[in-house]
């Protein structure tokens, strides 16, 4: 499979702090790749870059074989839900078509196209009916199916997700995660961060576990029978929960 | 006095300072209502706050000299801004205290540079509480051409507001430069409240600002809606204040504020949806 996101030997420093070092990733067309670490691994620098809202001071990042650089490269972004302003007088397709505002560019204004891409996105998650609701009265869920409608509309070849699980009950999240694994069988190359492990371990076709780089990446089942690598990773000990998790996925 | 004879004054050849001001502080109130509801919906009223209070050195300098006004107060708002974002790079302060530090300082940089000026005191007061007398006729005609170039701006770059507004790291990501983005929406706050400030003051813009979109988010949930709500709100009430204080002999900047501090509290209690008195009859 060809990479859409490929990532090669690079370093960040931030406040002139290393945040990630010699940081090598490839994600697939059709794949979802979990991105796991510790607080402070550098989960969030590490998509930022792939953004190209940070430049790397070493390597290269490619996204569908351009260099990454902000509102330059094919790829939706879904930010942690906290980042969004879900208190503003503003429906659901409204906030789907603001995914398409880098694309428009300065002065246009959306067409039967852009509308179209949008009824397309809210099809694609299930939220068609609630297109006109404001975005302040939906659920947890809803509103994260609303910004993953937003990043689908530009029709991007990689789909970066920053902790989409965070707060969310489990009936939800196992939803949320059928529809990442069926926008990555559609041909979409899926980046997901998370600090739910047994989620990801069910629900990614591959892991990379970071901090700072890349210690180890595999299949979750390869990666789940090695507790030695989880314990040093997360600075955990023998009798930590992670270890019991990871003994039930293996 | 009934709203007859106000109608008889304002169309008074005797008074034709009157109509002036209703023109000047409706036409402003419009402009404010649509830009306040960035000001409003992204919680930066503290820095709209800052605008309005960083534009009178520009007023100040501009008054001692002769000049435009407007071109002062834009010139002294932006310099602010930027200053503004400049010190707020620097991660030991938050924006909240480098804002702190800079309005108060221009604010104050006003007062010196306004002291020199004959008639002191009497140039102080009509730039703090407005006046409706002395509006020149250009000035009519400045508010106007301002007005329409920041209803413009504001539309022709809604898209990209309100995009910025949802979610910046998104924003940027987009390729969008949020940074120019948020300087140009100071600019626009910036105009908006010089041309408010002749008619309500400096101190009280911010009301017109404000107040009108904050009444409107309470009666809407739809961003069209609202942006339509708060310039109605705004011109009606600045109407109504000119109407009351010229009745009264109130002093007319006060006067719209508390109309419009009014339109608010019923909006607060009886809005169809939101207001106390709606949730109430829920609970019951």
């Amino acid at each position: 499979m060809s990479a859409v996101v490929s990532v090669e030997g690079v370093a960040v420093r931030l406040g002139g702090r290393l945040v990630l070092r010699d940081v090598d990733l490839d994600v697939a067309r059709g794949e979802l790749v979990g991105l796991i670490g510790p607080n402070g691994a550098g989960k969030t620098t590490l998509l930022r870059t792939l953004l190209g809202l940070l430049s790397p001071m070493r390597g290269t990042v490619t996204i569908a074989g351009r260099r990454a650089r902000a509102g330059a490269i094919p790829i939706g972004y879904v930010p942690q839900r906290h980042e969004f302003a879900w208190e503003f007088p503003i429906s659901v397709e409204q906030v789907v078509m603001t995914g398409l505002t880098g694309k428009l560019g300065l002065l246009r204004r959306p067409g039967v196209a852009e509308w179209r891409a949008v009824d397309e996105a809210l099809e694609r998650v299930r939220i068609a009916d609630l297109r006109t609701r404001p975005v302040g009265e939906l659920s947890g869920g809803q509103r994260q199916r609303v910004a993953v409608a937003r990043a689908l509309a530009p029709q991007p070849a990689a789909l970066l997700l920053d902790e989409p699980f965070t707060g969310l009950d489990m009936p939800t999240q196992d939803l949320l995660s059928e529809l990442f694994a069926s926008l990555a069988r559609e041909g979409r190359a899926v980046l997901m961060t998370t600090h739910d492990i047994a989620g990801a371990i069910h629900g990614c076709d591959r892991l990379a576990l970071l901090d700072r780089t890349i210690v180890a990446a595999g299949s979750p089942q390869r990666l789940a029978r090695d507790a030695g690598l989880w314990m040093r990773t997360f600075g955990v000990g023998e009798r930590s929960p992670l270890l019991r998790i990871l003994k039930a996925a293996a | 006095m009934s709203p007859a004879e106000f109608v008889g004054d304002l169309l008074n050849p005797d008074l034709a300072f009157l109509p002036k001001a209703l023109l000047v502080a409706v036409m402003s109130s419009i402009v404010c209502g649509v830009v306040g509801c960035y000001v409003v919906l992204r919680g930066m009223a503290f820095i709209g706050d800052a605008v309005a209070h960083a534009v009178f050195p520009g007023l100040a300098v501009a008054f001692v000299l002769g000049g435009s006004l407007v071109l002062g107060g834009v010139v002294a708002g932006v310099a602010t801004a930027v200053l503004v974002a400049v010190f707020s790079q620097n991660r030991r302060l938050r924006e909240d205290s480098v804002i702190g530090v800079f309005f108060v300082a221009a604010f104050a940089l006003g007062i010196v540079v306004i002291s020199r000026a004959p008639g002191y005191a009497g140039s102080l007061q009509q730039f703090l509480f407005g006046s409706i007398t002395g509006i020149p006729d250009e000035d009519v005609a400045i508010v106007a051409g301002t007005g329409v170039v920041v209803l413009g701006v504001a539309l022709l770059l809604h898209k990209e507001l309100v995009t910025v507004s949802l979610d910046r790291e998104t924003a940027r990501a987009m390729g969008l430069r949020v940074f120019a983005l948020d300087l140009v929406l100071y600019v626009l706050v910036t105009l908006a409240v010089v041309i408010s400030v002749q008619t309500i003051g400096n101190i009280l813009v911010l009301a017109l600002l404000i107040t009108p979109a904050a009444t409107a988010r309470l009666l809407t949930d739809r961003l069209g809606a609202m942006m339509a709500l708060a310039p109605a709100i705004g011109g009606l009430a600045a109407l109504v204040g000119l109407y009351v204080s010229w009745s009264w002999d109130y002093p007319t900047g006060g006067t719209i504020v508390l109309v419009l501090t009014a339109f608010f509290l019923a909006a607060w209690f009886l809005a169809p949806r939101q207001g106390l008195i709606a949730k109430r009859s829920k609970w019951d």
